[in-house]
């Protein structure tokens, strides 16, 4: 075009008008544009935006839910959650700050609040959030902040539940404790949240899903500085359910308190469900010292103690059954017909043995003896004899099929499964063949064999029910809010061993002795309305010298013997087992009997035996004789 | 002046001073929402000083209709002088907010020359291109002159600094040389020349400034920063939905999530409470405004009313694109207020003031 050539007199002036145009043009074309982008905001991106500005004003205020009880078997509480209070303070709603402070930290009688204060604002607390500056008031610092409220704007008390352990160290084995979450819990559990409390241990931790509920919340909403404005919605929270234990607090409480001071473990189980009706273990520890934190000094307390307040004898104590192995070598050997109950072996106080004398513990020796009296007066002699003629592998079958050797099952933590020798174990474990000898101190269960308290409880209730060894178990069910039975736990059956009735009958028999004859060693638990079944025992510490039984009380205490009962009653229809071990305390019919003997005493006066009135023994002067000089 | 023309009353252009009010009314009601609830009784002191603004602007704006637009010919380079004159006060004596020195204390009023320069530069443009372009149109030789004019007031504005500001003096005297006749090869290679220097420009940027280019090209690198600003507004506006929260009822401007609510992020209170329909509305008045001003362009008498009413109608129009775009992310943050809604005396003043020279320009074409 002719406008367009390169002599600039030809080119026209610009014309104002079409430029004009063209501006209304652009102009038209950016407003367009900015209407486009509104619409992508408005219509298309609508919803991710209103969420975005929901999450920008709401706060979710999580409410936990209150944490399940826990009762013993005849639903009292055996935990529960109790308020505790907290002081707290919002800065923003005190005028006067440091006089506040001050005021506040003198009727606490402490003076941690401002580096409280302090902190917080470190960690960024956004406007007129509350911050707790001290926790779990004494009831003297709660009237105190009560009474003295209007001298203390912008402080107030804060009630937060706190676990509550009512009858403090009772069965704390059992029960376990709480304490806050910590990160690896984080990571794995994703309802949890910083701050949350958290079963730590056994029952607590075990049925943490059931006790713990759900949490609820609330939501608030912000302003822009985090200023909470008004609540928007709330979802209630719900509770816990609670946990009904097989235990009986009657119960438990005698038993922990028969054993006192001593170290020692009792466990007693019903042998027709394996439910524990009891279960001791001391030393032990305070739960209610975790709640809401433990302080570092009775943490280190707990964990350096050389007497292991934090394990649980019955489950993790692993010690030389003693003589109660002689249950298992009767019924071994019975059973094997290596034994009859007219055997009969000659107790010279010893017998002598690839070169060594094994020694009876009694020293004049038992005579002529056979099975029922070798129960009875426990002859060391005889069950030597017996455990020779069956061989240590048999014995171990035997030992295994009542349940040693293995774990029972419970659900406890850290069980440990005590250890029945074999060859078979020895030249895993050694390397080495076993030595004829060995299976002498096996028999008197010294030497490798170790078992439990729980074992051995377990033992005498498959010895008491016939054969059958359950699984222990000490929830018996779940409990809604309202009461109703959520979930319950059946008894349930580990193994059975089939053994014959007659001779479980002679072992019976010769338990009924132990307790009943005057010449049982553990005579002193007999009682009046009820035939009980024992087996005393006493467990070696250190191998004696050799032929030498010194006095005990002339030794240091933990070089002692530690002594052993088990028993079961009443001796027809058994309702209880019970194992009971307490530390170089010496032999188990001076010591662990008459712990026994309180809490079958007890479980008696509680569950009345059939019929309600104190039976005498039908046969006792025709089986038991009492010999006036023995005991 | 001369005595006031019947012919001036009966010639009235209606449609831009009632457009403006309806504007002057949409700012007013959304700095009365963004304010409500901070007082607890009765108005907050912003709306009733925004009322106020828009009572004097109003009248001042018929005053400038009334007054004949061609006499503002030869006031011009005074005018000038005395916003240098305001600007260099600011910037020797101002008050300052916020790091930067905008204001002159009136008592009344807080006055901010740099909303004046933008009227001082219109017109001193308008004066210097009223003669007509020779053939071709202006070259580069002929541009040195208004680049002079535009470079004091707006590096003034920048030292201040209000990048905004100087952003739409450059924007409206390119608009006023296009408009006048430039040479298109010219204003080809000016463009292009901008766009390399650009890059030259960035190490002159105070660091806020350069931050708000960053995370205006990435708002996440920094939410709760200089991003926060974007991100906050772009909820507001698309939290607002098809019709809007209602009135009072916008989170984000009520919770003070929303920056500067009354001021440069006003648009975002309306949309987020009105909704794409209100957006739709105010973009609405903001473009019949702007097409009835570059009609008035087309038809005034003289060039000097033509350039006159694009230089006013391009303050607008550069004002809202911008405002806009930046409220809904599409622009980096930069000052600049909502023309006639954003709370402000001296903005909204001086805008009511240029409006009613717009309507001067359009009743005159009938007079002579």
């Amino acid at each position: 075009m002719a406008r367009f050539t390169s002599h600039s007199k030809n080119r026209p002036i610009p014309r104002l008008e079409p430029r004009v145009a063209a501006l209304t043009v652009l102009i038209l074309a950016v407003l367009t544009g900015a209407a486009a982008r509104l619409y992508y905001l408005q219509l298309i991106k609508h919803h991710e935006m209103a969420e975005l500005a929901d999450r920008n004003r709401i706060r979710l205020q999580r409410q936990p839910a209150l944490r399940g009880l826990v009762y013993d078997v005849r639903h009292r509480p055996l935990v529960d959650t109790r308020p505790s209070f907290d002081a707290v303070m919002v800065p923003e709603d005190a005028p006067d700050l440091n006089a506040t402070t001050a005021r506040l930290e003198k009727l606490l009688g402490q003076d941690g609040v401002g580096k409280k204060l302090d902190e917080a604002e470190d960690q960024g607390r956004p406007e007129f959030d509350p911050v707790t500056v001290d926790e779990r008031l004494q009831w003297q610092q709660v009237v105190a902040l009560e009474t003295h409220q209007l001298e203390l704007p912008g402080v107030s008390l804060q009630v937060n539940p706190r676990r509550h352990y009512i009858y403090g160290s009772l069965a704390a084995h059992l029960l376990g404790y709480v304490g806050e979450v910590t990160v690896r819990d984080l990571n794995r559990l994703p309802d949890y949240r910083m701050g949350d409390e958290i079963g730590k241990f056994v029952l607590e931790r075990t049925w943490e899903p059931s006790l713990r509920g759900a949490s609820g919340g609330q939501e608030i909403e912000v302003d822009a500085v985090g200023r909470r404005l008004r609540m928007l919605r709330e979802i209630p929270e719900r509770p816990g359910n609670s946990v009904v234990m097989t235990i009986d607090l009657d119960l438990q409480r005698v038993a922990e308190d028969a054993i006192g001071d001593r170290a020692g473990a009792l466990v007693a189980l019903d042998p027709n469900t394996g439910y524990i009706l009891a279960m001791a273990s001391h030393p032990t520890f305070d739960p209610n010292s975790f709640a809401g934190g433990i302080t570092p000094a009775i943490w280190r307390a707990l964990t350096t103690d050389p007497k292991h307040p934090l394990s649980n004898r019955v489950i993790q104590g692993v010690y030389p059954p003693g003589s109660t192995f002689k249950i298992v070598d009767s019924i071994a050997g019975l059973e094997d017909h290596t034994l009859t109950p007219q055997t009969a072996y000659e107790c010279a106080g010893g017998i002598y043995f690839g070169g060594r004398e094994y020694r009876c513990w009694r020293k004049q020796g038992h005579g002529s003896i056979s099975l029922h009296r070798a129960i009875v007066e426990s002859c060391d002699v005889f069950f030597y004899n017996v455990g020779q003629h069956l061989g240590i592998d048999r014995l171990a079958a035997w030992a295994h099929a009542l349940g040693l050797g293995k774990k029972s099952g419970v659900e406890l933590d850290n069980e440990r499964s005590g250890v029945v020798p074999s060859s078979q174990w020895k030249a895993q474990r050694f390397g080495e063949r076993w030595y004829p000898a060995e299976t002498l101190s096996a028999a008197i269960g010294q030497g490798y064999v170790g078992a439990t308290p729980l074992q051995l409880a377990n033992m005498a209730a498959a010895v008491a029910n016939g054969g059958t060894l359950y699984k222990p178990q000490f929830v018996k069910e779940i409990d809604a809010l309202d009461g109703s039975a959520v979930k319950q736990f059946p008894p349930v059956i580990q193994s059975e061993v089939r053994i014959d009735p007659e001779v479980l009958e002679l072992v019976r028999a010769g338990m009924a002795g132990v307790v009943n004859q005057a010449d049982g060693t553990a005579h002193g638990a007999k009682l009046d309305n009820v035939i009980v079944a024992g087996k005393t025992g006493t467990a070696q510490v250190v191998k004696e010298a050799q032929g030498e039984r010194t006095k005990e009380n002339a030794i240091p205490e933990q070089y002692r013997d530690h002594g052993w009962f088990i028993a079961f009653a009443p001796l027809d229809h058994p309702r209880i087992a019970v194992a009971c071990v307490i530390e170089h305390a010496g032999h188990g019919g001076s010591t662990a009997a008459p712990v026994v003997k309180a809490v079958l005493q007890k479980y008696f006066e509680l569950n009345p035996p059939q019929g309600g009135v104190p039976v005498k023994n039908p046969d006792a002067n025709e089986h038991y004789e009492v010999d006036p000089l023995a005991d | 002046m001369a005595v006031l023309d019947r012919r001036v009353i009966y010639h009235f252009d209606w449609t831009v001073f009632v457009l403006a009010l309806m504007l002057a009314g949409v700012g007013v009601l959304s700095v009365f929402s963004a304010t409500w609830g901070n007082s607890r009784h009765g108005l907050d002191p912003l709306v009733v000083r925004q009322l106020m603004w828009v009572g004097i602007g109003a009248v001042l704006m018929a005053a400038a209709a009334l007054f004949d637009y061609r006499s503002l010919s030869s006031y011009a380079y005074l005018f000038y002088a005395v916003t240098i004159g305001l600007l260099a006060v600011v910037a020797v004596a101002g008050q300052s907010t916020g790091g930067s020195r905008r204001w002159i204390n009136l008592g009344l009023l807080k006055l901010e020359p740099s909303e004046i320069a933008k009227l001082a530069v219109v017109l001193v443009m308008v004066r210097y291109l009223r003669e007509e372009p020779p053939r071709g149109g202006w070259n580069l030789r002929h541009i040195i002159v208004p680049g002079i004019l535009l470079a004091v007031p707006a590096g003034l504005v920048l030292k201040q600094p209000d990048l905004g500001t100087a952003l739409i003096l450059v924007l409206i005297t390119a608009t006023l040389i296009f408009v006048g006749g430039l040479n298109w090869r010219t204003g080809a290679a000016l463009l292009l020349g901008a766009m390399l220097v650009a890059p030259v420009g960035w190490h002159y940027l105070k660091p806020y400034q350069r931050e708000r280019l960053v995370s205006f090209l990435n708002p996440q690198s920094d939410p709760l920063g200089s991003g926060y600003h974007i991100i906050q507004s772009e909820i507001a506006i698309g939290s607002g939905g098809a019709w809007g929260k209602g009135l009072f009822k916008g989170t984000q401007a009520r919770l003070n999530f929303l920056p500067e609510q009354t001021t440069d992020f006003i648009f975002a209170v309306f949309a987020e409470e009105f909704g794409f329909a209100g957006a739709m509305f105010l973009l609405g008045l903001y473009a019949a405004l702007i097409v009835r001003g570059t009609w008035i362009a087309r038809h005034a008498r003289d060039r000097f009313g033509t350039l006159l009413a694009v230089g006013v109608t391009g303050i607008i129009f550069w004002q809202v694109a911008i405002n806009v775009g930046m409220a809904s992310g599409m622009l980096p943050v930069v000052g600049i207020t909502l023309p006639l809604v954003s709370y402000g005396g001296s903005s909204l003043i001086a805008m009511m003031a240029a409006i009613g020279v717009l309507i001067s320009v359009n009743t005159r074409r009938y007079l002579f």
